[in-house]
């Protein structure tokens, strides 16, 4: 049973409503660039509008849900009360702060620079310090996971870490690492830019940090995702996990392989050289080996359930499964996103193919495929898993919930494939007008109009989710029971050393920056007259 | 455990064994095999390779660099370089400017067909002193009067022309052209407001609403043709250069009936 109730629900609720706004400016940014609507006639607006979108969308949603999925974790697998209350509220109080501070400026127009930063463009330091908040309360989170598993530890030596625990240090340990490479960017190149002590910046250098932080990110906001494949699924839905040592692998496997190979956002980035290009783009190719594992395994667990409930044969066992069950859904979705959105990011880490689809819309597709698609689908299941254990009321509301993951299914579908395709005609992401008259771009018009429609769909789904989690504070009272994990075939009774706890595969995840990361950094800090002056955006607005 | 027994755990073995023969196999295909490989490179040497690989810039080819065929300008500018302009700043560019007034007037509003330059950018006003001392923005009239300007001069004559009113309109502004709205992103063309101050600044761009026609026109021909160069990055060489005559008359007429 989670028993800071309260304290995980707060996390929950702010990272939804910030969700929840993003998610109304992002249709509204589709339909104005679209053919059904003028040209507004300032593109700042738009951008403006987009730097909230990927602040909310990257940043805090993201965060929040993990920590609250951490702090439910922790207390219900390790069985014993969170250590560090205090601190969690603290850590909480600075990503509200955070949003709050981070959000002021930009809707004022002074930090319209999108969330992944674009040095040599500089907004309002607010905007930064925020950003800089939300991630010191995240460590805070960080640091808690950290000590409660030692704590548990010490009170259980020699026993194997519940899988669900084992999993949620490693999302924090992944977080731990990957933040610090925008936080460098932020802390010594684009704060006292932006606070004005310094005029230049070298935004070859700045872009390389970044991308320290932006591609393990992902699989940062991925971790509660693939946490709920692993623990809740198979349990939701009547089967056992199929292999318990297959989860810790890939979760290890994600902390080596899916920090050190950033440098393939860089592709196109003269201030890299080809062989570090090459060299992150081979371990980008290793990364699918985590998901390969993660989706074998889990299908095996799915196959188990439907043989459970008397299927048979081939394909009989599918027909058996409880296809009225939301977590059901919700996992099938996931996967059918993230293989399309896999399988184009495969195309994305090949060097050649790279060069055809850089920055155009294929990229906005791929990421809304991974992020809004197979992700955040499983952060509405989790939350339909938890929300009665966390309200304490009955969620039965289960139409709705079909309905909503459903709507965000097809809508996530009408809304990425037209941009897939579109990319390929050549189409550039991030530009606030597009003149569909010109021959060249009008048959670009039908498909942009159609990922309008997906939008409009998906926006729907985000309120129908509004509409469950309400519900579900108003519903009667109801004990929920005991909250439960799934259940290996072969429950673990002997782990190896490696599996149970984290030293080993921090260490390689550290010593396999330094190779990739390594003289890159070293190179470009050496090297003189590489800063830019920097371009003060909304300055005489 | 000791780090004799962590080097006999197969995990410890395997995994950093796996992890260091991707990664060596990885440096010696993307490093050594695949520059060498490739043909259209003039490496001298596997060293040389090696470094390209690794981002080293390399040595520039003797006596091929390409001279540019005009100065361009040289002056850097950052927000923070003209702040905070005073009062003493304002008052000695008001006596430096005595000496404009013949062409510019005696507020700053030209009667000449010369730019106005009441509530004009500074940073633009002090770009353009540099730029015309320097010779990058060749100017007969302007040359002898500003060649002996120090840089102070040219700071306050910047405060004092940017704390001038602009003239107040005085008939409702005409409808925007579709270039200045929205430009013509096909043909690299912003709009125009997207630097020059009514959708945002970027520093160094000029103030345009109610500037003379003539001048305008003059100075969009002159980035097209290449005889005005000083813009820093040459985008108003493009813009212009990729401008329609009719685009030019249109965006012309519209900024200068338009009230500062």
């Amino acid at each position: 049973m989670p028993l800071h109730k309260r304290l995980i629900l707060c996390h929950f609720w702010l990272g939804f409503a910030g969700f929840l706004a993003a998610l109304v400016l992002g249709e509204w940014q589709m339909f104005i660039r679209s053919p059904l609507h003028a040209w507004i006639g300032d593109p700042e607006w738009y951008y403006r509008a987009v730097t909230g979108h990927g602040t909310a969308m990257a940043y805090v949603l993201p965060t929040l849900i993990a920590m609250a999925v951490g702090y439910f974790m922790t207390e219900t697998s390790l069985q014993r009360p969170l250590t560090g209350v205090r601190w969690a509220w603290m850590g909480f109080a600075l990503a509200l702060l955070g949003t709050i501070v981070a959000v002021l400026p930009v809707a004022a127009g002074r930090a319209s620079v999108l969330y992944t930063f674009y040095p040599p463009l500089i907004g309002s330091a607010f905007y930064y310090i925020g950003i800089v908040l939300v991630v010191l309360g995240s460590w805070i989170w960080v640091a808690l996971m950290s000590v409660n598993l030692r704590l548990w530890k010490r009170e259980n030596p020699g026993q194997t870490v519940p899988l669900p625990m084992f999993m949620n240090v490693a999302g924090a340990y992944l977080w731990a690492w990957t933040s610090v490479g925008a936080a460098v960017e932020l802390l010594f190149q684009i704060l006292p830019v932006a606070l004005g002590w310094r005029s230049t910046i070298d935004a070859g250098l700045a872009r390389v940090f970044f991308s320290w932080t932006l591609h393990a990110i992902v699989y940062f906001w991925l971790m509660p995702t693939y946490i709920a494949f692993y623990t809740v699924v198979p349990r939701a839905i009547g089967g056992r996990l199929f292999s318990d040592p297959m989860g810790r692998v890939a979760f290890a496997l994600f902390l080596i392989v899916a920090m050190p190979i950033g440098a393939h956002h860089l592709f196109e980035d003269p201030q890299v050289g080809g062989g570090f290009k090459y060299l992150h783009s081979v371990f980008t190719a290793v990364v699918v080996l985590p998901t390969l594992i993660t989706v074998f395994t889990i299908s095996a667990s799915v196959e188990l359930a439907g043989r459970l409930r008397g299927g048979k044969g081939l394909f009989g066992w599918i027909g058996a499964l409880p296809w009225r069950n939301p977590i059901m859904l919700a996992v099938t979705f996931s996967f059918v996103l993230l293989g399309f959105g896999g399988a184009g990011g495969v195309i994305n880490m090949s060097y050649q193919l790279n060069t055809t689809v850089h920055n155009t819309q294929w990229i906005t597709g791929h990421f809304h495929l991974i992020f809004a698609g197979a992700i955040v689908i499983m952060y509405f299941a989790l939350a339909y898993d938890m929300w009665p254990h966390l309200t304490g009321r009955a969620l039965t509301c289960y139409g709705l919930m079909r309905a909503q993951l459903w709507t965000w299914f097809i809508g996530m579908l009408v809304l990425t494939f037209p941009w897939h395709w579109v990319g390929i005609l050549g189409m550039p992401r991030r530009m606030a007008f597009y003149d569909y008259t010109d021959p060249n771009l009008a048959l670009e018009a039908i498909p942009v109009i159609i990922s309008v429609v997906g939008g409009a769909i998906v926006l729907v789904s985000g309120f129908l989710f509004l509409a469950v989690l309400i519900s579900g504070h108003r519903a009667v009272r109801a004990e929920p029971g005991v909250y439960r994990f799934s259940v290996a075939v072969h429950p673990p009774q002997r782990m190896p050393a490696a599996l149970n706890g984290f030293g080993l595969w921090l260490a390689l995840m550290v010593g396999l920056t330094a190779v990739n990361y390594g003289f890159p950094i070293v190179h470009l800090m050496a090297t003189p007259g590489t800063a830019v002056p920097a371009q003060q955006v909304g300055l005489l607005r | 455990m000791n780090l004799r027994e962590h080097l006999r755990d197969r995990w410890v073995a395997a995994s950093v064994g796996l992890t260091t023969g991707v990664a060596a196999v990885a440096v010696i295909l993307g490093f050594v095999i695949l520059p060498v490989m490739q043909s259209y490179t003039n490496y001298v040497g596997l060293w040389d390779a090696i470094c390209s690989a690794a981002g080293m810039l390399g040595r520039a080819p003797a006596g091929a660099v390409v001279q540019p065929m005009q100065a361009g300008t040289q002056v850097v500018l950052t927000p923070t370089m003209l702040q905070p302009a005073d009062a003493d700043s304002v008052g000695r560019g008001a006596t430096l400017a005595l000496r404009c007034t013949m062409c510019h007037g005696a507020r700053g509003l030209s009667e000449a067909g010369s730019p106005n330059l009441a509530g004009q950018y500074p940073f633009y006003i002090y770009k353009q002193l540099k730029d015309i001392q320097s010779g990058a923005r060749p100017s007969v009239v302007m040359y002898p009067l500003v060649v002996n300007l120090s840089d102070q001069d040219m700071r306050d004559l910047a405060a004092f022309y940017a704390y001038l009113p602009r003239l107040p309109g005085y008939h409702p502004a005409p409808p925007r052209p579709r270039i200045v709205v929205s430009g013509a992103p096909m043909r690299s063309i912003a709009p125009c407001g997207a630097c020059h101050g009514a959708l945002d600044y970027k520093i160094g761009s000029a103030w345009l609403e109610g500037q003379p026609e003539s001048y305008l026109l003059t100075q969009l021909q002159a980035f097209a043709s290449g005889a005005r160069h000083n813009d820093i990055n040459g985008q108003m060489r493009v813009i212009a250069r990729n401008m329609t005559p009719e685009e030019l008359r249109e965006a012309v007429a519209y900024y200068a009936q338009t009230p500062p």
